[in-house]
């Protein structure tokens, strides 16, 4: 059998408990510190490759981060979803098999199963029912904390307002 | 050409919806969909016109749509999120809109993988409940999703799908809940072979007062042979069928397999009828559109010659 290929996601089973997750996003929420950081990382396209490059580092051996530049872990039991084969946003797709396999992958387990099994454990699984708008293609390889921390990211999922946003 | 939308009003009656589902062509030949749609007249309120079927290279969906509407049967255009990008899907919307086609059914869309071109490059631009949402902006607040108005906005019947059977199974009503939410008014299930199974997943949606806001057409189709259940069973992702199904058509004569198939796919039909808050019946038949009526009359559901509503008398 031939190596697998690159350009469909495989999906990643996170490497730390979703407990754990949960309270570091607490230390990671937006406040003047790090709106100031932002700033600053952002005068300086030495100092915004370093820390992007420190955050792919961290979360790709993490979570299989892929550099979206738009993070939406917190909603997602810390299974990130862009390492679905068709990075859906929005919960799992018809064809996970009866054993949870992944149907691109059929030797791994579906990412929203994961995804549902920790949000669910944690008391979170109504985060799974929220609205993920549409990604924004140019952000890819941008510091998604970066853009958590200066809000861009404030409206990527709703409970009832339409999919468009203003984009940066 | 057109008589008034007939799976619109279909759904608001208190009479089983039926819908079907045909697969365009591998090939250019027009009179294909015609012949596909054609013995389906009379006999369904409105029939699937797929989108690249299990990623398979085909005539596609509009233009398959256009020529069931040219033959007197009402289409539901499938659009999958696995070709287009949200500029293509919106344009290809709108234009569904414009040529007169009345509904459309929204979803994410099989891999390439399973397809004839697995070395495709897999879109997913948008994934299905982003689609509904784009669609219901374009047709309710009459914008695109960049925001610029759409005059005169689009005006189709928003469908969605759901799977009942994939894990897991407690999220699965709750992710029809999302589409609802982004605004399916209609979803066409999986094939249903598993009623209990089903039924279980319709008290959740039931719970959940989704079908209240949105019809639910439960997928069924018959199996016609053994060798299409192997099939069926290996190769269509997300299909779930119980032991029981193969049990009972290896029971009976060769020759009287696909016959069993037909018995037992009306009889389906006739136990999710029955379930509350379902409106309807998708019947499935791939490469088989011809054996429809026999399994729908088998199932009780035949119409009487003119009462069709719409599409019976559209020449």
């Amino acid at each position: 059998m031939l190596p697998r290929g690159r350009s469909w996601p495989p999906p990643v089973r996170p490497r730390l408990p979703a407990w754990l997750l949960y309270r570091i996003q607490r230390l990671l929420a937006p406040n003047a510190f790090y709106r100031r950081l932002a700033r600053w990382l952002e005068r300086s396209p030495a100092r915004y490759r370093a820390f992007t490059a420190a955050e792919r580092t961290a979360k790709s051996g993490l979570f299989g981060c892929r550099m979206c530049g738009q993070c939406t872990l917190p909603v997602t039991g810390y299974a990130c979803p862009m390492t679905c084969p068709k990075q859906l946003r929005n919960g799992p797709c018809g064809g996970v098999g009866s054993d949870g396999s992944c149907e691109v992958y059929p030797d791994l387990r579906c990412v929203w199963l994961v995804a549902f099994e920790r949000a669910e454990g944690g008391g979170r699984a109504a985060d799974l029912h929220l609205l993920q708008r549409p990604i924004d293609q140019r952000a890819w390889g941008q510091s998604s904390w970066v853009n958590y921390w200066s809000g861009r990211d404030d409206d990527l999922w709703a409970t009832g307002a339409g999919p468009a946003t203003e984009r940066r | 050409m057109t008589s008034p939308p007939s799976l619109r009003s279909s759904l608001q009656s208190a009479q089983a919806t039926v819908t079907a589902e045909v697969g365009p062509p591998r090939g250019a030949d027009p009179d294909a969909v015609r012949r596909k749609v054609e013995p389906l007249r009379g006999w369904v309120d409105a029939v699937n016109i797929t989108d690249g079927q299990g990623a398979h290279a085909r005539l596609s969906n509009w233009a398959g749509s256009l020529l069931a509407l040219a033959a007197g049967v009402e289409p539901v255009m499938q659009v999958t999120c696995r070709d287009r990008n949200r500029i293509a899907l919106q344009s290809d919307l709108l234009s569904a809109a414009a040529l007169g086609i009345p509904n459309v059914v929204l979803m994410t869309g099989d891999h390439p993988r399973f397809g004839d071109h697995p070395d495709a490059k897999p879109v997913f631009d948008l994934d299905g409940v982003q689609l509904v949402w784009t669609a219901r902006t374009m047709r309710d607040e009459g914008r695109l999703l960049s925001g610029r108005t759409l005059d005169p906005p689009p005006r189709w019947l928003i469908g969605a799908v759901e799977n009942p059977f994939a894990p897991p199974a407690r999220f699965r009503a709750a992710r029809l809940g999302k589409k609802v939410a982004a605004g399916a008014e209609f979803a066409q299930t999986q094939f249903v072979f598993d009623v209990p199974a089903f039924a279980r997943w319709m008290a959740d949606v039931r719970d959940l007062g989704l079908d209240r806001r949105c019809k639910i057409l439960a997928g069924v189709g018959p199996v016609r042979s053994l060798r299409a259940l192997e099939y069926m069973q290996g190769n269509v992702p997300g299909l779930w069928i119980p032991d029981e199904i193969g049990r009972r058509l290896r029971g009976v004569p060769a020759d009287r397999v696909a016959d069993e198939g037909l018995t037992m796919c009306a009889e389906i039909i006739q136990q999710v009828l029955e379930i509350p808050g379902v409106s309807g019946v998708h019947v499935m038949a791939p490469g088989f559109s011809r054996g429809i009526p026999e399994v729908l009359a088998r199932a009780g559901l035949a119409r009487p010659v003119g009462a069709g509503t719409g599409s019976g008398h559209a020449h």
